[in-house]
């Protein structure tokens, strides 16, 4: 029987709860016998190449492709978990969603006395990925089947949820493992 | 005066004549959360997360006082699903960046969250703007954060009594504001006591911060409610 | 700025005359200035924070100029229903701002306001206290262009309405728009009789009296008012208080106008009753902003009544009875029609509710005893003083005694006032109405029952559709989703923003109702809804959260069919969130083209 797959992305996160799945130590040796792992940056897996299990999400949408790589995830994964105060609520990144985004553009590329006096331009090469109006959830761009706070979450906490999704066991989060940071 | 004689969830219990639900409950070593109450406080139901049911009707437990013979449900699973509710709201309705914030871990609304395994809150979030006034010499006041629990308004004032804090506004505009004009007169207790009544992370004294560090601070490995439910074995 | 010194200055030094200087800043400033702010403060001995507190709370008080002349419109869905968006295009056009702006030239300002009891003639406004009924987009430009020109509100008014409103006194367009009168408000009545009837019975066979009429309270609690006086003298209290609460803020109910149009004589008689009945010397009457216009003639009125010996001390020939009724203003806020809400305001606060117990009849205004009754519950106690308990009880139904005044508005081809009995069929209203098409009609206002066809032969009685008056009808063109918006956007409004599930849970509730109107709801949508709703009913803390889901739960009830005709079924998520809306803010700013595929991923 093949191993169930894990697939991760980080979208606007910091990798910290990349970081954090690092974290499990010597687990991960573990965790390398119980899943495999298909796209994702641990193992620079650039596209889906298969039907993925359990889908970790790291940070939650601020521009377009973020949206894309999120509805990749869905069409992708079976289970989807938002990992982190970014995936669940925008996290740091959304400390500008109650300012316009042309506002926090202006601010950042126009009138920031760091800017470069001769090149006062709002990004725009049609490569970019376009900013979103604000930093959204990611609950509240597609469906999510389960999450885990922190920021990051702790080593212990995704240990307990990968484990129990790859099993198909509840999850069982004790008190000690709900932390917001 | 005689005992009040009174049931929580069929749990015999005894109160004080006058006393409120929360506050006997409390002395009776039942928890029922709440936000806004602080002991010594005129309680104002404001959180509403107290919500008990008695007799098929709905009261907050903070301001409703004792009546002979009451039963209040305090852990019926529908009752328990509303306060999640209720503490999901506040989270939505302001701006509550747990990992950036100085009161993380010693945070009530935080703690509750905790209690309550609020995992992701099952309301859009607001992101309303709002506003810091960092003016004041020794405190400032972050809106994003408050919670309108009115603990502030009620606790804090000046020598002559004037109100530092008043709530202005209303509906979801409503927000608490710090007076300019003895704020800038408060001694160092009051601004600790201002910053230590206020639940949330709203009100802060300058220039201190993440003096505990993470693990050691209050709501880091037992739940809010355990010092009320020690020794009752819930 | 000596201006804003000597307005203070004139009033006692005293916290309770809070409300009364920002009244007075306010009118003759325009707005309450920060020098204002610090000297009332200094005068009260308030913070200033605490006095920004009280001006921001009331819809007519302002820290920042409202302009030379301020137009408040009406916004309530019948204003919507009769061509208010035209109007106040028309008002923008004219003025060169937006509403909730003030003009370049700071001479007009423009302000939408919740419903100013006008709901049969509307679209109305309020200009500089003046009321302007029926607007049409042309009578908005001359408005605006008259004000410009030196003319004021007061001078713009040529025609004026039935009735009283044509006294010297008052001089309002407003109509009274009686329909229909029936025996107990409108039936034939003897001024003073109430009173002289009143004092040659004992206070507790007044009360009896009131009790088996089996009154129960008009504004629509429907809570027993001789029970409300009896536990009122019982207590034991050096004074007492009796407060008229004519704030009625409902959307959709102007019978109390009426009232205090035609019967301003009977009301006060019914206060007077009320105060002989539980031993107050003082009453006060709570008249709402918006029927300002009103004042002085209700002022002139009392002074009639003192003289004729029905107020003052001594009355109606009965040593020892003293009466007097004062006037107190609102300055805009439907939360102040909850009666402790409307004490705080009265003692010149924040009208935000108070927790029960203590009841105002143990602990009201000033924490004395106080009966709270409606304008229209006294005026009928005045009349089952004078003709007895038993003719009262012989109308109505056999629990809903008596007669009701109803506002009816809407699509209808008599809008107005109606006395009916209790027990009357909306059936029945909606033929004395002229409304034979009506698709639905909304009962008690937004806090009450959207009522189906299905539900015409239901009754107005307190044991099926109570209503505190207003009737609402609309036709069969009518959106009743953008009714509900409508609704709840006013209790959001409206909240006073004490009580998390009210201040939030509103806001919550419109945000998700809106999801499914725009067809992006689902099954778990609608179940949302209606627990969200349980929810803020349950766990608010007054009358108003305790209803302001209703125009939602009564649709869902009422009208299931529109529900699941928005609702993608089968569906188990959609998300509100809409990529094509998200980017767009974002390639403005950086002047950029939505790349197709982004536009239509979805």
């Amino acid at each position: 029987m093949s191993k169930p797959v894990i697939a991760t992305a980080s979208l606007a996160g910091c990798f910290g709860c990349h970081m954090s799945l690092l974290d499990i130590d010597e687990r991960i040796l573990g965790l390398i016998d119980l899943v495999e792992f298909n796209k994702s940056p641990i193992d620079d897996i650039k596209t889906f190449t298969k039907p993925v299990d359990v889908g970790l999400i790291e940070g939650g949408c601020c521009n377009s492709e973020n949206v894309e790589v999120l509805r990749s995830f869905r069409k992708n994964c079976k289970v989807l978990v938002s990992v982190g105060e970014c995936a669940i609520m925008g996290g740091l990144p959304a400390m500008r969603n109650g300012i316009p985004i042309r506002e926090c553009l202006e601010e950042a590329y126009l009138n920031s006395p760091s800017v470069d006096p001769e090149d006062r331009t709002i990004p725009n090469d049609e490569d970019l990925p376009i900013i979103l109006d604000k930093v959204y959830p990611c609950h509240e761009v597609v469906k999510i089947d389960h999450f885990l706070p922190g920021c990051p979450p702790s080593a212990d906490l995704i240990w307990e949820a990968v484990t129990a999704l790859v099993e198909g066991r509840p999850l069982q989060l004790t008190y000690d493992l709900i932390k917001f940071d | 005066m005689n005992d009040v004689r009174f049931m929580i969830d069929g749990k015999e219990c005894l109160g004080k004549p006058g006393q409120t639900i929360v506050e006997a409950a409390k002395a009776n070593g039942v928890y029922i959360p709440v936000l806004c109450h602080f002991e010594g406080l005129k309680p104002v139901g404001s959180c509403r997360i107290c919500t008990v049911r008695v007799g098929g009707r709905f009261m907050a437990a903070c301001t409703q006082p004792l009546i002979e013979g009451m039963a209040v449900e305090n852990t019926a699973p529908d009752l328990e699903d509303m306060r999640k509710s209720l503490i999901e709201m506040l989270f939505v309705e302001g701006n509550h960046l747990c990992p950036s914030c100085e009161k993380s871990g010693n945070c009530e609304l935080q703690a509750l969250a905790y209690r309550y395994q609020v995992l992701a809150p099952r309301f859009p979030y607001l992101w309303p703007r709002r506003d810091i006034d960092a003016s004041a010499p020794l405190l400032m006041l972050d809106g994003n954060r408050c919670i309108q629990c009115l603990r502030c308004v009620r606790a804090c004032r000046a020598k002559d009594g004037r109100k530092v804090f008043a709530a202005v506004d209303r509906s979801r505009r409503v927000k608490i504001e710090v007076d300019k004009k003895l704020a800038a007169h408060l001694s160092e207790d009051q601004a600790r006591r201002a910053m230590d009544i206020c639940p949330v992370g709203a009100i802060l004294r300058k220039e201190t911060g993440f003096a505990v560090p993470i693990g050691r601070r209050k709501y880091d490995a037992v739940p809010i409610g355990s010092d009320v439910e020690k020794g009752t074995g819930r | 700025m000596a201006q804003e010194k000597d307005i203070v200055l004139r009033y006692p030094k005293d916290p309770s005359a809070l409300l009364d200087v920002v009244r007075d800043v306010q009118n003759r400033l325009g707005h309450v200035s920060e020098e204002a702010v610090s000297r009332i403060a200094a005068h009260l001995k308030l913070s200033e924070a605490e006095v920004r507190g009280a001006v921001t709370f009331y819809h007519f008080f302002s820290l920042t100029p409202r302009g030379a002349s301020t137009v408040y419109l009406n916004d309530s869905i019948t204003s919507r229903m009769k061509g208010r968006t035209a109007v106040a295009r028309a008002f923008e056009e004219e003025a060169g701002c937006r509403f909730g702006e003030v003009s370049p030239d700071g001479k007009v300002g423009l302000f939408p306001t919740s419903c100013i009891g006008m709901n049969d003639q509307e679209p109305s406004a309020i200009v500089d206290g003046v009321v302007f009924i029926k607007l049409s987009p042309d009578r908005a430009r001359a408005i605006v262009r008259g004000l410009r020109a030196g003319t004021p509100a007061s001078g713009q008014v040529t025609e004026f309405g039935d009735g009283a409103n044509q006294s010297t006194l008052v001089r309002a367009m407003v109509s009274n728009n009686i329909r229909k009168r029936g025996p107990v408000l409108f039936g034939p009545h003897e001024p003073g009789a109430a009173v002289r009837k009143a004092v040659s019975m004992t206070p507790e066979q007044v009360i009896d009296e009131v009790k088996k009429a089996g009154l129960l309270g008009r504004g629509g609690a429907g809570f027993p008012t001789g029970l409300k006086w009896e536990f009122c003298r019982r207590e034991k209290a050096p004074e007492r208080y009796v407060v008229c609460n004519a704030d009625e803020g409902e959307p959709g109910t102007f019978k109390d106008r009426v009232v205090l149009t035609e019967l301003p004589g009977l009301l006060f008689e019914g206060m007077a009753v009320a105060g002989y009945a539980v031993g107050a010397q003082t009453g006060i009457l709570y008249l709402r902003s918006e029927y300002a216009y009103l004042r002085a003639r209700l002022e002139a009125v009392l002074a009639g009544l003192r003289k004729e010996g029905i107020l003052g001390k001594n009355i109606a020939g009965s040593p020892g009875f003293h009466f007097d009724i004062v006037i107190k203003s609102g300055a805009g806020a439907y939360i102040c029609g909850e009666e402790s809400a409307l004490l705080e305001s009265a003692e010149g606060k924040r009208g935000e509710p108070r927790d029960r117990p203590p009841f105002p009849v143990q602990a009201g205004y000033l924490d004395r005893p106080t009966t709270v009754n409606n304008v229209e519950t006294l005026a009928t106690a005045a009349r089952i003083v004078v003709e007895g308990a038993a003719w009262f009880k012989a109308m109505g139904t056999p629990k809903s005694a008596g007669t009701k005044l109803l506002s009816v508005s809407g699509d209808c081809a008599r809008p107005g006032v109606y006395e009916v009995e209790y027990g009357l069929s909306i059936a029945e209203l909606l033929d004395m109405a002229g409304a034979p098409e009506a698709k639905a009609v909304q009962v008690g206002g937004p806090s009450g029952t959207c009522v189906s066809k299905a539900g015409y032969q239901r009754k107005i009685c307190f044991s099926d559709l109570p209503t505190g008056g207003s009737v609402i009808v609309f036709g069969p063109d009518r959106d009743i989703f953008e009714v509900v918006e409508n609704f709840m956007e006013f209790f959001i409004e409206e909240s006073c923003g004490w009580c998390t599930p009210c201040r939030a849970g509103n806001v919550l509730l419109k945000k998700k109702f809106e999801k499914v109107a725009q067809g992006k709801g689902t099954e778990g949508d609608l179940r949302d809804l209606e627990a969200w709703g349980k929810l803020v009913k349950a766990t608010s803390r007054c009358g108003l959260g305790q209803t302001s889901p209703n125009p939602i739960l009564t649709t869902m009830q009422n009208f299931p069919e529109l529900y699941e005709a928005r609702i993608q079924k089968g569906r188990d998520f959609v998300p509100e969130f809409d990529l094509a809306a998200a980017i767009q803010e974002g390639c403005a700013a950086a002047n950029r083209q939505p790349a197709c595929k982004e536009a239509d991923h979805e």
